[in-house]
């Protein structure tokens, strides 16, 4: 069991900053269209983190003209170039399902001080 | 059946390709094996090597099954299969008491892999045999039940029916598994998909037959 651990622990990235349900993030991932390969930026809040280890992914939001808009990554994976902490979202459970409900001015989440 | 190496099923997981994506992946601890015997066409009328693989302890082992490991001049072990080949393979050059490991496999290559299936118990006809079932309302009175067994005209049951019964805990062969890594250091294989059996159980990694 413990070598199945460790072919996990080195798929592992240690340069993605903590984050987690509630913040914003600004997620770098690359996209490969035809031959050439891009980076594409996906910016919203993140709804959850699901999953341990190297098998982690999270669901980020974002509203788009109306439409909201979920992309899941892996955290882990060597798709996404990078993700950079926008803010830090003040929220009271780790599952933010209930923002698919909201729009506008219901679906604001406050700002986390410390 | 060319080249073929013992190992244990370690369990599953996931890893990613070069390219980003999620591969499922079983993770074998396979080898080293020692060749205990040699069957030749002379004495045996067939080209096999017996492999050995695993621990245990001395003690466990009965006389004739010490003898057997003596004569051969190595450590007894706990498995003993035979991997048969063609008298032009890479095998054929192996002799009692040479070590069989993880080197013999290519990232990339295809292998079939057999072990014993996880045990279901008794199971039904539905979930043993893919049958369908009848519907469950409007009056209907049949519901997860086997269906017609016979004509009635020869008055039985013809041998080979499906039935409910035993599910499960059988020899299984999965083919065309991909290797997605291969560990030398650590003896490990990470193939593509899933493998018969639960984790620590014994499974035969052969080279793809119809590769």
């Amino acid at each position: 069991m413990d070598l199945i651990k460790a072919i996990e622990r080195e798929q592992l990235r240690s340069d993605i900053p903590k984050f987690d349900a509630g913040d914003t993030v600004r997620v770098h991932a690359k996209v490969v269209e035809g031959s050439n390969e891009r980076i594409q930026i996906f910016e919203g809040v993140v709804l959850r983190r699901i999953g341990d280890g190297a098998r982690e992914s999270f669901t980020v939001r974002k509203v788009t003209q109306g439409v909201g808009v979920e992309r899941t990554f892996a955290v882990n994976s060597p798709r996404v170039e990078k993700v950079e902490v926008v803010r830090r979202g003040k929220v009271r459970r780790a599952r933010l399902y209930y923002l698919r409900e909201r729009f506008g001015r219901a679906a604001r989440i406050k700002e986390r001080r410390r | 059946m060319a080249k073929g190496i013992l190992g244990k099923k370690l369990g599953m997981t996931q890893i990613f390709s070069a390219d980003g994506l999620l591969i499922p992946v079983t993770v074998i601890e396979a080898g080293p094996c020692t060749v205990v015997q040699k069957k030749t066409i002379e004495n045996d009328k067939y080209l096999a090597v017996q492999l050995g693989f695993g621990e245990r302890r001395e003690r466990l082992f009965n006389k004739p099954a010490k003898g057997h490991f003596a004569r051969a001049n190595v450590k007894p072990q706990r498995y003993l299969k035979e991997i048969r080949f063609s008298a032009e393979d890479d095998f054929a050059d192996l002799n009692v008491g040479d070590s069989v490991n993880i080197g013999i496999f290519t990232e990339g290559e295809k292998v079939d892999v057999t072990g014993t299936s996880k045990g279901k118990g008794y199971q039904g006809s539905i979930k043993r045999h893919n049958q369908a079932r009848g519907p469950m309302s409007h009056g209907s009175h049949y519901h997860r039940g086997v269906g017609s067994l016979n004509a009635v005209g020869p008055a039985r049951v013809f041998k080979g029916r499906k039935l409910p019964g035993r599910m499960g805990g059988e020899r299984t062969t999965i083919q065309n598994l991909e290797i997605v890594k291969v560990d030398q250091d650590r003896n490990l294989l990470l193939l593509k998909g899933a493998v018969p059996g639960v984790k620590g159980s014994l499974v035969v990694v052969r080279k793809a037959v119809k590769s």
